[in-house]
């Protein structure tokens, strides 16, 4: 990895555009889903129930569709190094915990909406696209099927949630305990 | 009401009878039929079908003018395979089962349309609604088995299915298409 030039003084250089806007967007459905789908699945049947279960099903499509592009900005674009101080200033084990905190969200961006995928065809409910595009079924409609995956689109979930939890706090322990400017690689640029 | 007007009629039945001695044997075959439908929400397609239905059945095809149909569906029988979505049919929203314990169709003519293909004209009650449609008719021999298939498309708005803010077809489309394939045998030789 080449770090960037005179990393010690300049403010870290920031991610792409493209790299920012997706990470943001995807942040602000991601948790907005999640938040929807607690609160349905709690609903008595009602058209307010099933238009939510609707939407969080087209929300869902979208995170993975906007997840596709992102994996392939991601290792298209290399992201901007951490800057040396940082580097430096991070033992090893939390160097780990942030590669491994990384790797394991990308994979839940995919593991998420593809179990709530599966989990909606097994059930016998085919997705269709903003009412107007079927998708395929991912499974064919089995009722005990569907009852295995339904706790794994919960517990991934979930995990996520805690995930995206600790990658929080951990910008906001840069930000406000270390002030080493971390969080700013990722925010709107300033003019 | 006047006596003597039911004279005309039941000299038709009693006619009807004579002219058709075939019609006491003929017979539906509950467990080889089935009546099913489909309804989309938000262009979800969602199956159901009735479990429990019966016909007087007199029909001949030499004898359309004579043949009558009377098919009584058992609506508190109806299932979507859901058991949330089961225990909401019968309510007044929906079916109101509990006032309106069965749907009748009842022929009022029957017309030959060639190659095994009929119309029948006739009136459908639904939720004490009562609507003119015209059920289009495949029949088909197979040994003593007569089979009938058909799709009937109807508006679930016209039988008031679904009031309230369920009547918002956005959500839950107008257009329902109820499928039937019913099993009867001593029906007279098809041309």
């Amino acid at each position: 990895m080449t770090p960037a030039l005179s990393d010690d003084v300049a403010p870290p250089q920031r991610y792409s555009t493209v790299a920012i806007v997706l990470h943001w967007l995807l942040a602000l459905v991601i948790v907005a889903m999640f938040g929807v789908g607690v609160y349905m699945t709690d609903l008595p049947f009602s058209p307010l129930r099933l238009k939510l279960y609707n939407w969080h099903k087209w929300a869902g499509i979208i995170i993975l569709a906007l997840t596709v592009l992102r994996l392939l900005w991601r290792v298209t674009h290399r992201p901007p190094a951490l800057p040396r101080a940082i580097r430096q200033a991070m033992p090893e084990w939390q160097m780990q915990a942030y590669h491994a905190t990384h790797h394991v969200m990308y994979a839940l961006f995919f593991a998420v909406p593809l179990a709530g995928w599966a989990y909606s065809s097994a059930a016998g409910f085919p997705i269709v696209l903003f009412g107007q595009i079927p998708l395929p079924d991912l499974l064919a409609a089995n009722k005990e099927l569907a009852e295995l995956i339904k706790p794994l689109h919960e517990l991934t979930a979930l995990a996520l949630m805690a995930l995206a939890g600790l990658h929080i706090a951990a910008a906001f322990k840069h930000h406000l305990v270390d002030r080493d400017g971390l969080l700013s690689r990722m925010l709107p640029a300033r003019s | 009401m006047n006596v003597f007007a039911l004279i005309p009629a039941v000299l038709t039945v009693a006619f009807a009878a004579s002219a058709l001695p075939a019609a006491a044997q003929q017979k539906l075959l509950p467990a080889q039929s089935s009546i099913a439908f489909e309804i989309k929400q938000m262009g979800v397609p969602v199956q159901g079908h009735f479990k429990t239905f019966d016909a007087q059945v007199n029909f001949d095809a030499a004898k359309l003018a004579a043949s009558k149909v009377t098919f009584t569906v058992d609506i508190a029988s109806a299932t979507l395979g859901a058991p949330e979505m089961d225990a909401e049919l019968p309510k007044a929203t929906w079916f109101d089962t509990a006032k309106f314990p069965q749907a009748r169709f009842t022929s009022t003519a029957f017309k030959a349309l060639g190659a095994g293909k009929y119309e029948v004209a006739g009136k459908l009650a639904i939720k004490g609604q009562s609507r003119d449609v015209t059920v289009p008719l495949a029949m088909s021999q197979n040994g003593a088995t007569t089979t009938a298939t058909g799709v009937l498309p109807i508006k679930r708005l016209s039988f008031r299915i679904g009031e309230g803010d369920w009547a918002d077809t956005s959500m839950l489309a107008d257009d329902v298409q109820v499928r039937f394939k019913l099993d009867l045998t001593g029906i007279p030789k098809l041309p």
